[in-house]
């Protein structure tokens, strides 16, 4: 049984060291590197509770090493992994009954499932939905379009960031069961078909291909290959090429290479008149 | 432009390349980074409408992983600020903006590579117990993603506008016409990044669905998220209910003498009941 070098006292976060982790969370990716991804960024997050929970000395040096790890996740989800750790580190300076390995175990665990929750629900859905929306507007030279876009994705990811600090710290490491649950799952699905159904959406409404190529001409009327196409299926053409280039990226074609091979097409396409 | 106007375009600058790579605020985003540039320049118009296009075309880049995303916020503040002071237009603004997204990109990669020494000194400073020093370098870190986008940004506002303007104008029509139109189709790669990322077959048909809506309806982008909200609650709604059931008649199985599959069955009933 170890001994607790605190004392009797139990050393827990105050609100100001919360709202401390909270504002440098707001900063976590600033040192990212393709060695260790976010490692100093959560270290640098961790700061207020190592310096809270360990005295100087090989306790607290021994703390600020072990969150130099490589870590990466959805930038916007680390927050309830800061909660979890605080929850843990704390035990660990009071009772010593959690030791490091249990606290780099949760670390590892909660970054892939908050990952593939936070792609989805925020870069996959509320971001490029709300982008739209506002883009839609700003084309028309409306001031509203960037405020929009920018006052809703940040109430929403700032809730977050403040909400779910605050519930891991709580919570503890019970927040590994509802991990563990059909909850996060669930959420994961939804947020992907929201998103899957917005793409589909805007791959019809919000991309514009068209080919004034002459096709018919009746009594003097025009139909261009564009109107043919339309009065089949508005917006095939763009559904058909969404689908050939999800492949070629599947495919591990480099994204610059297809964007550049699509101004390509459209400088030809201007050229010899089949676009327009 | 007076002094003040470069020393606040130098800092949006900073501001977005930091954005860029905290990925936090939105500010590298083309939709606020253009606007603001306008807004400085007193053309806040033409930098609302420039960002909204560029938004577009950037609607789905991301970074995810490791994986780094086109950069935004280079392309957004030198494009704002070339089409604004030389009087160009949307079609010259995205001429630019496209390689300046490569080369942003690249020197957002140098970066990221450079702060492994800053990690490695983090190292030494964590043995010593030498937060402070951890933190700087942290910051310092993301000194240098700002740095990465209003070096540039200083070298464009050194050039003599008159030159910049001779060369964007001698650009071929068919050129800047034409980049235009990709600009139209070039959404497609976002499109497809976000649906790669969103891989799972069993929820593909809910693409086409929102597709064929879109084709023959004449539903906003509010209706469109609020169906797929809809679409989603049923769908988990029913998800769940079947699986409900197929516990149910597995379990009869199970009483029967088979107890292949009852094992995963439970865990399934256990996540449910959560």
């Amino acid at each position: 049984m170890q001994t607790t070098q605190m004392g009797q006292n139990k050393v827990t976060l105050t609100n100001k060291d919360l709202n401390s982790m909270f504002f440098r969370s707001l900063f976590l990716l600033g040192s990212f590197n393709f060695e260790r991804a976010q490692n100093m960024g959560f270290c640098f997050v961790m700061i207020p509770a190592i310096k809270r929970f360990y005295k100087p000395g090989k306790e607290r040096n021994e703390a600020l090493a072990r969150h130099m790890e490589w870590f990466n996740t959805h930038p916007w989800l680390t927050a309830p992994i800061f909660g979890v750790t605080a929850a843990m580190e704390e035990e660990k300076a009071n009772t010593g009954k959690v030791d490091e390995t249990a606290i780099a175990a949760m670390k590892i665990g909660l970054m892939g499932p908050l990952a593939g929750v936070g792609d989805p629900l925020f870069w996959g859905t509320s971001r490029p939905v709300l982008a739209a929306l506002g883009a839609g507007i700003a084309m028309t030279g409306s001031i509203i379009g960037p405020l929009l876009f920018f006052v809703l994705i940040n109430a929403i990811r700032l809730t977050c960031k403040w909400y779910f600090l605050r519930y891991g710290y709580t919570k503890g490491s019970e927040i590994i069961q509802d991990m563990a649950g059909g909850r996060i799952k669930k959420l994961t699905e939804g947020a992907s078909i929201v998103g899957l159904f917005v793409m589909g959406a805007l791959v019809s409404k919000w991309t514009t291909i068209n080919i004034p190529i002459v096709a018919t001409k009746i009594n003097g009327k025009t139909q261009t290959v564009q109107d043919i196409l339309d009065s089949v299926m508005p917006g095939m053409l763009a559904l058909i090429l969404t689908l050939f280039v999800s492949w070629l990226l599947k495919k591990g074609v480099n994204p610059l290479l297809i964007i550049f091979a699509i101004f390509g097409l459209g400088i030809l396409g201007k050229w010899l008149g089949f676009l327009g | 432009m007076n002094i003040i106007q470069i020393i606040l375009i130098l800092l949006v600058a900073g501001v977005a390349g930091m954005g860029s790579v905290l990925d936090e605020a939105q500010t590298h985003r083309p939709l606020i980074a253009c606007t603001l540039i306008g807004l400085i320049l007193g053309d806040v118009k033409t930098g609302i409408i420039l960002g909204g296009t560029l938004e577009m075309m950037a609607l789905g880049w991301m970074n995810v992983g490791l994986a780094m995303a086109p950069d935004t916020a280079l392309a957004s503040v030198i494009s704002t600020l070339l089409v604004i002071n030389t009087h160009t237009s949307i079609g010259e603004g995205i001429a630019i903006a496209v390689p300046l997204a490569a080369a942003g990109q690249a020197l957002t990669i140098f970066v990221r590579t450079i702060v492994v020494f800053f990690v490695h000194k983090g190292d030494d400073f964590a043995q010593k117990g030498n937060y402070r020093a951890i933190e700087w370098m942290h910051v310092i870190a993301l000194g240098l993603q700002a740095l990465r986008v209003m070096i540039p940004t200083g070298i464009v506002l050194a050039l003599s506008t008159a030159a910049v303007e001779s060369v964007l104008k001698s650009i071929p029509t068919v050129i800047t016409g034409g980049l235009q139109i990709g600009g139209g189709i070039i959404v497609v790669v976002g499109y497809a990044m976000v649906i790669n990322m969103m891989d799972v077959p069993e929820l593909k048909p809910f693409f086409y669905l929102g597709f064929l809506f879109a084709a023959f309806t004449k539903f906003n982008l509010v209706g469109f998220g609020g169906l797929g909200l809809i679409f989603a609650l049923l769908y988990l709604q029913l998800e769940y209910s079947r699986n409900r059931n197929n516990n149910g008649s597995q379990a009869v199985a199970a009483n029967n003498g088979s107890t292949n599959g009852s094992n995963a069955d439970d865990d399934l009933d256990d996540d449910l009941d959560d």
